[in-house]
């Protein structure tokens, strides 16, 4: 797997793809190749770092991805990459984060092990997770936090975890179907940290929030051509009208 | 019990299980007759309400093979049948795939005298239904990420499957080339270990027993922190070969395409073996297979020629993609997200399209924009289409190779008349 930056140019954007080894359940390359495709629709050139579990994260990213995992590796991830120190330092660096479930779980302080118990996440959001009563399993629609001028979600779940926050961690959205962190709220940001429930390749049908990831590292881009943004328009318009939203 | 011209083995049947058969094959043949499907799995259900342990009934007596792991059952199931049907007996098998308990139900009850049976088992049911059929021999074959809304985490159907394995009193010949399986199979009494192979890795970069990162060299593989490794195999796929357990080597020779199915053959051969199947016999009865239920069926359509292949998740879409004839014959994909199917289309994006790139390719189904999204993404060119029909009209080619998930390579077959 490519795991040096190698040369680039100095405005490319540094994707760094962690343990896809072990957390990637079903589809989280996707939000890596959208990344990436939205990137180059603005003639913005990109870089992708794939770090497996036995490489070290690379502190010098600029979007940093944690996708979905089983319990054995969701552990063995967060004990790696609290060991390794790459990736909070990059967030205190000020580099981007986009975690999904299992890892969305691991960016907190702390989440439930295999029976229960309560293991250490990386603390980059003050946030910690556990089992819940009921698997939350299918279509998530939810309203995103107007200060980040994103539109509607639309994702799919499929998790048993349910989150709190500490008071000054803010939810990235409000749920209007599905289960999300449990209490009608969805996922959780602070800063460039944000994490969600929304699974697998959740950027697909939320190009808007791609968008505003990249645009934490290249300031405002200008808007793609309309033409490519069709299908996956059409895709999110047939995807939230089956998730018929209450009221 | 004796073996030789049993009169009717259901005479030997209580009564309400007989009934329960009875009720049930009627019910089986009502439905084929008004097309609801080939009947495999209503007169089970009806007769497992009648009697819920009648699974373990219509076993009894018999020598069972259970067939599992996420892709390839079918196939496997069907070449085992062929290969130890060379011995001369009837081999009672769910032949279409209907792999639950009512599916298993029926295939016993249509072959009430059959000593033999080929079942094939969904993966989440193997240890419930190795309780109930007391096999004798269970095929491992691969286990990998699928219909992940439906189906629990893979690590967790392993620990389940190695759990009663543990328990059984059984032979398992597992493959030793997919760490999930190995672990699972690791605690059985018997084992046949058979390198058959493993296409898709994604799913077993960690070591089922303690999580950690496995190292890999060629197939073989082994954990950095625990003694967990590739066990010794003794059969062997190298590349068109299969090798034996005595070292005799000899070319797999099938109608069947691929890499999973000389995988699938291999697997077969080492089952047939444990019945006292002479290799070149076993080898030939598999060889001839041609389709199995619809997949890899050729099918002519409006003066085009069509294949069929099946694809239902990752690891299988990889398959199917290493088939296929090269460019510039035209590709369909054909994708649905049914129930049956998952209903997360997530999938899509753990597969590799970028090899359709340079080629006509249709896509079409009920998630054909989700489709659309994930080739745009992977810089392939495409066209959505809303059938097969308008695929074959626009690509005006005398052939074309079709790939559809579960449900939609069910609508494709109906739509040509089961001629598929």
């Amino acid at each position: 797997m490519d795991t040096g930056h190698g040369p680039r140019g100095p405005s490319a954007v540094r994707l760094v793809w962690i343990y896809p080894d072990l957390l990637s359940t079903y589809g989280d390359r996707g939000n890596l190749l959208v990344l990436a495709r939205r990137a180059r629709l603005r003639g913005i050139p990109v870089e992708i770092a794939e770090v497996n579990s036995d490489q070290r994260v690379p502190a010098d990213g600029d979007i940093y991805l944690l996708g979905g995992g089983e319990d054995l590796p969701q552990i063995l991830a967060a004990r790696r990459l609290r060991a390794g120190g790459g990736l909070t330092a990059a967030v205190d660096r000020g580099a981007v984060v986009l975690a999904v479930c299992a890892g969305y779980q691991i960016v907190g302080t702390e989440f439930g092990g295999v029976d229960g118990e309560a293991v250490p996440g990386l603390g980059l959001l003050n946030i910690r997770s556990g089992r819940g009563e009921r698997r939350g399993v299918g279509e998530i629609t939810a309203d995103v936090d107007p200060a980040l001028g994103v539109q509607r979600l639309t994702g799919f779940e499929n998790h048993q975890g349910t989150t709190w926050r500490a008071p000054e961690v803010k939810p990235l959205a409000t749920v209007l179907t599905g289960v999300g962190n449990g209490d009608g709220t969805e996922g959780a940001y602070s800063g460039r940290v944000v994490g969600t429930y929304l699974h697998g390749p959740a950027l697909v049908r939320n190009p808007s929030l791609a968008d505003l990831l990249l645009s934490w590292v290249t300031g405002p881009l200008r808007p793609a051509d309309p033409r490519q943004e069709e299908l996956v328009q059409t895709l999110r318009r047939e995807r939230l009208a089956t998730s018929a939203a209450p009221g | 019990m004796s073996t030789s011209s049993p009169p009717s083995r259901r005479s030997g049947l209580p009564i309400s299980a007989r009934l329960a058969t009875t009720v049930g094959g009627a019910a089986g043949r009502a439905s084929r007759l008004a097309g609801r499907g080939d009947g495999s799995v209503i007169g089970g259900v009806i007769g497992l309400r009648l009697k819920p342990d009648l699974l373990s009934l219509l076993a009894r007596g018999r020598q069972i093979v259970l067939v599992t792991g996420t892709n390839g059952k079918t196939t496997t199931t069907r070449l085992i049948s062929a290969a130890i049907g060379t011995m001369g007996q009837q081999v009672a098998s769910n032949a279409f795939g209907a792999n639950m308990e009512a599916g298993l139900v029926a295939a016993l009850a249509r072959a009430p005298d059959a000593i033999m049976a080929v079942l094939e088992v969904d993966e989440k049911y193997l240890p419930a239904m190795l309780t109930a059929t007391g096999a004798r021999v269970v095929t491992l074959l691969n286990l990998s990420r699928d219909q992940m809304d439906r189906a629990a985490e893979i690590w967790l159907l392993a620990r389940r499957w190695r759990a009663a394995l543990a328990a059984a009193d059984c032979r398992v010949i597992a493959n030793a080339d997919d760490p999930l399986v190995a672990w699972a199979a690791g605690q059985a009494r018997q084992v046949t270990w058979v390198a058959a192979g493993q296409r898709w890795h994604d799913d077993s970069w960690c070591c089922p027993n303690c999580g950690s990162h496995l190292r890999r060299d060629g197939e073989d593989w082994q954990c950095g922190e625990c003694p967990n490794r590739r066990p010794p195999v003794s059969w062997v796929l190298a590349g068109d070969e299969v090798i034996d357990p005595t070292g005799r080597s000899r070319t797999l020779d099938l109608l069947l395409p691929g890499r999973a199915n000389r995988s699938n053959a291999v697997v077969a051969l080492a089952v047939a073996d444990v019945f006292g199947v002479p290799v070149p016999q076993a080898l030939n009865a598999i060889g001839q297979v041609r389709s199995v239920a619809g997949r890899y069926t050729h099918v002519e359509r409006h003066g085009c020629d069509l294949r069929l292949l099946l694809a239902k998740n990752p690891a299988g879409w990889l398959e199917a993609l290493d088939v296929l004839v090269p460019a510039p014959v035209p590709v369909t994909l054909a994708v649905n997200a049914q129930v049956p199917d998952g209903r997360d289309t997530s999938w899509l994006w753990d597969v590799d399209y970028r090899r359709l790139r340079g080629r006509p390719v249709f896509v079409t189904g009920e998630r054909r924009t989700d489709l659309a999204v994930r080739l745009e993404a992977d810089e392939v060119a495409f066209r959505v289409v809303g059938s097969i029909d308008e695929a074959i009209e626009q690509s005006g080619r005398p052939s074309m190779e079709v790939i559809a998930n579960y449900t939609a390579f069910q609508q494709i077959r109906a739509l040509l008349g089961r001629a598929a």
